[in-house]
């Protein structure tokens, strides 16, 4: 191909330039905007070469032209289908990236708080966005969360001033479909101040078949005492690339919980980044990852222990079936002076075929020496004494795996606090498991 | 996992943790008794490396043919590499042309027997407590000396040629085997392996060669020390072990260098090959100068080290010591290709002042049924950084592959710092692979209880310490256990953390 010799980011330049003339918002905004390409510029899409991306290779992504989509796709799909679609409380649906209002529904919140599109809230509450937005996740992390700062438009705003409580989850539905746009950019920002709690459930679904991009950065903060409960659920049709961050700035005696449940996707990558900035911390990250075809994903999650007496607990499982491939790399930082820090650590994978791979870095870097970090991480299949128990208890050896398998997933799913979330994400995995155990 | 065991602070124990601070400061300043300087007079070439460099350093040697086109082609790779970045290590950029890299102490004629190896050179191995006397048999080691890259004497030869082993000087087994060496070198560890092993392969000037024939068990550990004494050299030798179908060999390794301001460069290149049935054990009680209490001087340890398991059922076993450096970098690995071969790994390495290490192990199940364990104690004290760095990988055939992985960490003071990065791959569904690692500090309410039974702080944090190391002590020979616990309680007087 001659082709070849274009660089790949050239598209996403001169696709800039356009946007960056037609694009809404306040100069500050502009101002970040060009920050974003300027980085992306320098930065380049990953490569294998680079520590952070040596096991998940994102050539296939630049072998489609995604371009990021600045108008509104006119198709509208059927969400009622989709999952937690039954879920009560506020829903905000967004369609190839941009919020569709015909399709999400907005609950009551209490008095302050704010539930709404990012673009929507640049323009009722800009004093807010600007002191909020891009202050948390770097822009120069990688290529694509430069790219993602480069094409900043819309996503999701949550805003809880000081005491206030959201009791019903606050849903954010991303739906791709098959319409004129094929990458979806997302930037969504959640503001808790101290003593305010929340819920929120991201979830991306695909509506059409066609190989669909995107490109997501949640940047939450969450003050003194505030409890933060976020759920990531992905769910992509096999064709499509996601490459998201969480990046997650903590405050003194704070509580923060994630998980992350992944099962879609041809290539997934997550990055869970959380700053320990107070003591007394809190925070738990769950993960779950069930693939099978060739599907790859790859979790990177980032506990940065920068003051002391805080807990941080991570569990991660995965089960991988056909030719798939999982990447785990956990990174553990305690920074000095960190002391009394208690982090743990342990990532899990039963392997279902031969032709599936597992790559696992669980990483401590530690400064401080009055300190409880412990990591672990297995690959292997299913303790085989469990099986011999199951059949000596009369279950075929078949069921036995199938009962097991199903247990160990289960184990993270039952951590989600929501019920009925947990509830359909206990039949979806069933479903899924059962199809990657079938093969 | 060992437990940890936070007290909260009452006023006895903070007395406790100034006693505690005022030891650790003891420790710091504890000296490095090896670093003097023995004046023989040595035969360098000048500083600086081109391909006249290279093939003046084999000529000097009288090497044949295959061994200086190897060189050269080692060289002409080299200067295409770079440098590599990766590390969790940070030093002023060497510059490769301000190294000698040829020194050797002056031979005035070929020594005939041991009588007549210079008697400075002799003092200097006296003083570091080697025997090079044949006669003190009740050591029962056999040594290859080397100093300045050049082996300077081996013991024991006669007994061991009686059995078929050869035990020499890397350039002696050039001359005398050089179809054994044609073989092996560079077999396991290629000249394109990496930058290091690229230059050591170039320029490589001596060390030791070891082949255990068909079914010979060696009825005495082999040894060899190094001795960096001239300065401004780099030192670059070369091992060799080769262990035939069904023999048997353990090997030690130790070393030393003088004290001197500027960094000094040590890239060594260690090949093991074991062939069916056959085990070799190899141990490294590694003291080189690690600088003084302000970072500076003290040796480059850059080390490339590898072994493979050829036949099925061998055995490769890496024990490795590691209290000096001021940067060390190495990584003994096995390569794991017969069936049922087994690949061990047992590290203690201990950071202090502003030393700094990045070790590890890499184990590649290549075979079926290959099993490896583990086992890194990483101690940081001072300003000490230690990271474990470590890849465990099982390929697709390696059927029924096992590999347990344990990391621990103790810190010393709260300058200092432990890192860990392991990294795992698994292609196979019936491979298992456990890792587990933890940090720690060492207990007060451990040193507490030891001290109410009668301890002194000083003698508990030894026990301590040792107690956390002993997994990969008992793996030593009696002789270097005996050293390596000596090392570490040298380097950890009055340590409490």
């Amino acid at each position: 191909m001659t082709t070849e010799t274009q660089n790949p980011i050239e598209p996403c330049l001169a696709a800039h330039e356009k946007f960056a003339d037609t694009a809404d918002g306040p100069g500050w905004l502009s101002d970040l905007r060009r920050t974003g390409i300027t980085h992306f510029t320098e930065l380049g899409f990953p490569t294998l070469k680079q520590e952070e991306w040596i096991f998940t290779n994102v050539r296939p992504i630049q072998e489609h032209s995604f371009l990021p989509a600045t108008k509104p796709t006119s198709s509208i799909p059927a969400v009622d289908d989709l999952f937690f679609s039954e879920l009560s409380g506020s829903r905000l649906v967004f369609v190839d990236g941009h919020l569709s209002h015909a399709l999400s529904k907005f609950a009551d919140v209490p008095e302050g708080a704010i539930v709404t599109n990012l673009a929507s809230a640049l323009e009722t509450h800009p004093e807010l966005v600007e002191k909020h937005l891009a202050r948390y996740a770097k822009t120069d992390e990688s290529g694509y969360s430069a790219l993602n700062t480069a094409f900043i438009q819309d996503g999701a705003f949550i805003y809880l001033p000081k005491g206030k409580v959201i009791d019903e989850p606050i849903q954010l539905l991303y739906v791709s479909t098959d319409g004129d746009s094929n990458t979806a950019t997302l930037r969504n920002l959640v503001v808790a101040e101290p003593t305010s709690s929340c819920k929120v459930i991201e979830s991306y679904q695909s509506a059409g078949e066609h190989a669909f991009f995107t490109n997501a950065v949640t940047e939450i903060r969450v003050d003194e005492s505030a409890n933060v409960e976020h759920c990531k659920f992905q769910d992509q049709n096999e064709e499509s690339f996601h490459i998201a961050t969480i990046q997650a700035q903590l405050a003194k005696a704070c509580n923060f919980t994630s998980h992350s449940i992944s099962t879609g996707s041809r290539i997934a990558r997550n990055n869970i980044n959380l700053v320990m900035n107070g003591e007394g911390i809190e925070c738990t990250l769950n993960g779950l990852y069930i693939v099978g075809g060739k599907q790859v994903v790859d979790h990177h999650t980032l506990a940065d222990h920068a003051m002391p007496h805080c807990n941080s607990h991570e569990h991660y499982h995965g089960v991988l079936g056909d030719r798939s491939r999982g990447v785990f790399n956990g990174k553990i930082f305690v920074r000095e002076d960190a002391q009394k820090t208690d982090a743990k650590q342990s990532s899990r994978a039963i392997v279902l075929t031969d032709g599936a791979t597992v790559n696992a870095k669980p990483q401590l870097e530690i400064f401080a020496d009055d300190v409880k970090c412990t990591h672990g991480a297995t690959v292997g299949q299913l303790n085989s004494e469990a099986v011999f128990y199951c059949r000596s208890r009369g279950i075929d050896e078949a069921s036995a795996r199938r009962l097991l398998t199903h247990a160990f997933a289960g184990e993270i799913i039952e951590r989600i606090s929501i019920e009925p979330v947990r509830e359909r994400l206990e039949e979806l995995l069933w479903d899924r498991l059962e199809e990657l155990i079938e093969q | 996992m060992p437990g940890v065991f936070v007290l909260q602070e009452t006023p006895e124990q903070s007395d406790f943790m100034s006693e505690a601070l005022e030891t650790i400061e003891e420790f710091v300043q504890s000296d490095y008794k090896y670093g003097f300087v023995s004046d023989i007079e040595t035969e360098t070439v000048p500083p600086g490396l081109n391909e006249d460099v290279v093939r003046l350093i084999s000529e000097k040697k009288g090497e044949p043919e295959f061994l200086l086109e190897w060189r050269l082609k080692a060289f002409r790779h080299w200067q295409k590499m770079t440098e590599p970045k990766w590390p969790n290590v940070e030093y002023p950029e060497v510059n490769f042309q301000d190294i000698i890299y040829y020194a050797a102490p002056k031979k005035k004629k070929e020594l005939a027997s041991l009588d007549e190896v210079d008697p400075e050179l002799r003092a200097t191995f006296d003083k570091l407590g080697i025997s090079l006397d044949e006669q003190k048999r009740l050591t029962g080691v056999a040594v290859d000396a080397v100093v300045d890259s050049v082996s300077v004497a081996t013991t024991f030869r006669k007994e061991l040629e009686k059995q078929g082993i050869i035990f020499c000087s890397f350039s002696e087994a050039v001359k005398d085997h050089p179809d054994l060496i044609q073989k092996h070198l560079g077999s396991v560890v290629p000249i394109t392996d990496n930058f290091y092993a690229a230059l050591n392969s170039a320029v490589f000037s001596d060390g030791s060669f070891c082949y255990i024939p068909k079914g010979v068990r060696c009825p005495m550990e082999l040894s060899t020390y190094f001795r960096i004494n001239a300065a401004n050299t780099g030192q670059f030798e070369r091992t060799l072990i080769v262990a035939e179908e069904g023999s048997y060999v353990s090997y030690l390794e130790g070393c030393t260098a003088p004290m001197r301001d500027e960094n000094q460069l040590h890239a060594a290149v260690v090949e093991i090959v074991a062939m069916e049935n056959a085990e070799v054990k190899y141990s490294t009680v590694q003291n080189w100068y690690p600088g003084d209490k302000n970072g500076k001087g003290g040796i480059y340890n850059f080390v490339t080290k590898r072994g493979i398991c050829k036949g099925a059922n061998s055995k490769i076993s890496w024990t490795q010591v590691e209290t000096g450096s001021a940067i060390t970098w190495k990584y003994p690995s096995c390569i794991l290709q017969g069936d049922n071969s087994i690949g061990e790994f047992y590290s203690v390495a201990l950071t202090n002042n502003f030393q700094q290490a990045d070790t590890g192990t890499k184990m590649v199940h290549i075979g079926k049924n290959t099993r490896s364990t583990i086992i890194s104690k990483g101690i940081s004290a001072g300003r000490g950084q230690n990271s474990y760095r470590g890849q465990v990988s099982i390929k697709k055939n390696a059927k029924n592959a096992r590999n347990f992985s344990q990391c621990d960490s103790l810190l010393i003071g709260d300058r200092c710092g432990a890192h860990t990065f392991p990294y795992i791959d698994v292609q196979n569904t019936t491979g298992q692979v456990e890792h587990e690692a933890s940090t720690s500090k060492v207990g007060e309410d451990q040193i507490f209880y030891l001290n109410q039974r009668g301890l002194e702080t000083q003698d508990a944090v030894n026990m301590i310490v040792n107690g956390f190391c002993k997994e990969v002590f008992r793996e030593l020979p009696m002789e270097f256990a005996v050293e390596a616990q000596k090392l570490l309680g040298v380097s950890l007087e009055g340590s409490v953390g």
